[in-house]
């Protein structure tokens, strides 16, 4: 992990979970969530070491290409098929910090909406140039990049015509166990976004729009990719008001 | 107006789908030469120190069938209680110990399986120690944000007793959800989304 010598690494507890914000558990319109919700109250415990660590991930462990979805399952001298794109952003924490070092892992479906997975059925055809997952490691100010195509648009067997918009998933590591998120992507002006009954879990429109890049016309990269804009934020840490205390506040 | 705390907003969970595969082990599925292995898949090397121990079992869903596209990943401390992690202020943790494991369940029969070392005792935030325990983190389709739960060892019996999160628990019988069981070095941990057997989930 790259951090600055000066720099202890934060300790306190985490900032409660806004169970409000999240998607609760059962969500009759997304149906497989109904026999996989849990029934009973969580049981809250404020954080303790097991929570508040965290594995964290050195820049060393990641190739190449594991930031450039278009060549880094491709043929020597070919490339993925599609809109070109980079998607780009910073991770933060609810306090505004950066979140460097933090470890992102992204997957996708192809330019057709076709995944390159044995159970994935849909008739759309696979890509022999995309293999559709990346990861980066943030840098010290919580900035990450990668480049790919844009996944298209496909249909589930929810409802009777029920498709999911153009989506990219992330995983995100922060610094504590804690923290651990896995959300998905969207695009700005997708007319998809709003009929899908997995973004519908979410009950507050200003959260559904959290998930949504924005095209980011200024890191455009003129007759190369467009670029789209992608924010994160994992929940913060308290503050040690207190320094008596054993773990944080 | 009152003043404000322009804090911001945590970004929403969203399900990790049914092809989490890919993203988190692509070899595993198929798509390999991206990544040399797939990582999280090897916790200790032949340095590491402790016990070694395997833990495996399933996720039932709420009609009692294996659910066999869910992803688990599970953290711990070392054989003497600290955490391989920079915000481990106690003392540096077993280099050959990873702490951290992920796995899947398998598409056939929905079995996940960890080799890793049994954990010693972490101190809670008041100083009494809490009994050696695993942190469970499970994602899958049809599970809008990642569950957290922790595996407790069955021969602990004495300190799991003076446990501080399992003397939380209300309802007593629920306790045993999140204690595994035991065949020589090997554990099954099975984990009951909902129904009757429902695991304790933690807000955490």
């Amino acid at each position: 992990m790259s951090m600055r010598s000066n720099d202890a690494p934060e300790t306190g507890a985490f900032f409660g979970r806004d169970r409000t914000w999240h998607s609760p558990a059962l969500t009759p319109g997304y149906k497989t969530s109904v026999l996989r919700a849990p029934q009973r109250a969580l049981l809250s415990l404020d954080g303790t070491l097991s929570e508040t660590t965290g594995p964290v991930f050195g820049h060393g462990m990641i190739g190449e290409l594991d930031n450039d979805l278009i060549h880094n399952f491709a043929k020597p001298g070919e490339s993925a098929i599609g809109e070109r794109i980079v998607v780009h952003g910073r991770v933060l924490d609810e306090r505004g910090r950066p979140v460097r070092g933090a470890l992102l892992e992204f997957w996708q479906a192809n330019a057709g909406g076709r995944y390159r997975h044995k159970k994935e059925t849909y008739l759309a055809a696979l890509d022999p140039n995309f293999g559709g997952c990346g990861r980066t490691i943030c840098d010290d100010e919580g900035h990450y990049a990668f480049r790919t195509v844009r996944p298209g648009a496909y249909p589930w067997p929810n409802g009777v015509n029920d498709w999911r918009p153009a989506h990219i998933h992330f995983s995100v590591f922060g610094h504590g166990f804690a923290q651990r998120l896995i959300t998905q992507m969207y695009f700005e002006g997708d007319p998809m976004i709003w009929k899908c009954p997995i973004v519908n879990t979410i009950p507050d429109k200003a959260a559904i729009e959290q998930l949504i890049a924005l095209l980011d016309w200024n890191n455009t990269i003129p007759m190369d990719a467009r670029a789209y804009r992608f924010d994160i934020v994992l929940r913060g840490r308290r503050s040690t008001l207190f320094e008596n205390r054993l773990e944080g506040n | 107006m009152l003043l404000s705390l322009d804090a911001l907003k945590e970004t929403p969970s969203q399900t990790a789908g049914p092809y989490v595969h890919i993203g988190l082990m692509p070899n595993s599925c198929g798509i390999e030469g991206v990544y040399a292995d797939d990582l999280g898949s090897v916790m200790v090397n032949d340095k590491t120190l402790g016990a070694r121990i395997a833990i495996s079992g399933r996720i039932f869903d709420g009609a009692q069938t294996p659910v066999r596209d869910a992803v688990l990943e599970i953290w711990q401390a070392d054989h003497t209680g600290l955490y391989n992690s920079p915000s481990e202020r106690r003392g540096t943790a077993d280099p050959n110990f990873t702490g951290w494991g992920r796995s899947a369940t398998a598409a056939e029969d929905g079995v996940f399986r960890f080799e890793t070392i049994k954990p010693g005792r972490v101190p809670f935030k008041d100083g009494r120690m809490m009994a050696p325990h695993i942190t469970v983190w499970i994602v899958a389709r049809g599970i809008n944000i990642g569950l957290h739960t922790r595996l407790y060892f069955p021969e602990e019996a004495e300190a799991n007793a003076v446990d501080p999160l399992l003397l939380r628990i209300e309802h007593r019988a629920r306790v045993e959800t999140m204690i595994a069981t035991r065949t020589g070095q090997d554990y099954t941990f099975d984990i009951h989304l909902q129904g009757p057997s429902e695991t304790v989930f933690l807000d955490i």
